[in-house]
């Protein structure tokens, strides 16, 4: 089955980063195709390169990198949640006269029309927020 | 051969979509960034469908006046949805009277729903958008 | 088939569990994850609601979510079916579609 995933938190503040890509995860191991992970909200911050767990914690972002790469996994940060958030392409940091840029290896920017693409083309959408 | 704006193969499917909305504007952001998706999502030309529950009514009460605490008042925003092709709009009896308000309270017109007829048009949809 | 109802609120904390309870019609299933893995416990104020929703839901529990709490499958109200993250696919390719109740 084609599934579709939306977390709508940020990663640490709230268990719905970690509950998505356990069952992206679990999707997956199961063989069913996950079209596409869009991140809105606070959902946007699991898109940070910046970030600086404790070492003995997961990396969430880095969890999640990993799993794109190895599933080729579309992981995409919703652009208008993200420019309020700061999270920041190379592209568009150019653009906007940003000092620097800050998004993770595997996540896109685009925008919320990725969101309602996926809900038509997929079978079946799970939202994990608050 | 039909010309490009006459072929229904072009249009896509139609799915039926609904958007609950169930949190109070201003102490989140859920409100705004949830009627955002509403906007642009109406380009796609699904069948979509409001459902205001719970403190969701608050987000349609007229006479929203935010210059006191700094922010956007957004709740115009709710008037031009039907300019959207975005009409069928639907608010839950008992979320409405349980906060005393009354649809003379909105700023939009809606569909009075109470709870079963709320969970029986759930159930006909195809995507439930929560935020 | 209806749809599949997930909660990840505690029940002692907002009351969500009762919204999605209220709006889910006879035959719709509840899946509790993240904190609303607390409704599943025996013993509880909300037990007897819960098993009450019984009559018109299969509902179940992530286990991994259960046991992060300190709990086990015993604490779990007869009745309710443990599931893994496996099986919440399944639950999720089984009914129509999930309303995620947050």
């Amino acid at each position: 089955m084609k599934l579709s995933v939306l977390v709508n938190e940020g990663p640490y503040q709230h268990q719905s980063a970690d509950s998505a890509l356990m069952f992206t995860k679990a999707a997956l191991e199961k063989g069913h195709e996950v079209m596409r992970v869009f991140f809105y909200h606070d959902g946007v911050n699991v898109g940070t390169r910046l970030a600086i767990p404790p070492q003995d914690d997961r990396n969430i972002t880095e969890q999640w990198t990993a799993l794109a790469k190895e599933h080729d996994l579309d992981l995409v940060i919703c652009i208008a949640a993200a420019q309020r958030r700061g999270i920041i392409d190379e592209n568009e940091a150019k653009r906007q006269g940003k000092d620097s840029d800050n998004l993770a290896p595997g996540f896109r920017i685009s925008g919320l029309g990725q969101l309602i693409e996926a809900g038509i083309q997929s079978e079946r959408m799970v939202i994990f927020g608050d | 051969m039909a010309e490009p704006w006459e072929d229904d193969e072009l249009e896509g499917p139609v799915r039926k979509f609904m958007y609950v909305n169930r949190r109070a504007p201003y102490g989140t952001i859920y409100a705004l960034e949830s009627l955002e998706v509403v906007l642009i999502a109406a380009a796609f030309e699904q069948d979509v469908t409001l459902v205001f529950m719970d403190d969701g009514v608050y987000q349609i009460k007229k006479e929203q006046n935010t210059e006191a605490i700094g922010v956007k008042n957004f709740s115009p925003t709710y008037r031009a949805l039907e300019g959207y092709d975005v009409e069928k709009l639907y608010v839950e009896k008992e979320s409405l009277e349980s906060r005393g308000l009354t649809t003379e309270d909105l700023v939009v017109p809606v569909q009075i729903v109470d709870k079963d007829q709320l969970a029986e048009l759930m159930e006909e949809q195809e995507v439930i958008l929560s935020f | 088939m209806p749809m599949l109802h997930t909660v990840n609120k505690s029940p002692f904390e907002r009351r969500t569990l009762d919204t999605a309870l209220r709006h889910a019609v006879k035959g719709s299933a509840i899946l509790l994850i993240e904190d609303g893995v607390y409704a599943a416990f025996d013993g509880t104020v909300v037990a007897e609601k819960v098993k009450a929703a019984l009559a018109d839901h299969k509902i179940y529990v992530l286990g991994p979510d259960v046991t992060a709490r300190g709990m086990t499958e015993h604490h779990v109200i007869d009745g309710l079916e443990v599931v893994d993250y496996g099986g919440f696919v399944d639950l999720v390719t089984e009914y129509d579609k999930v309303q995620s109740w947050l």
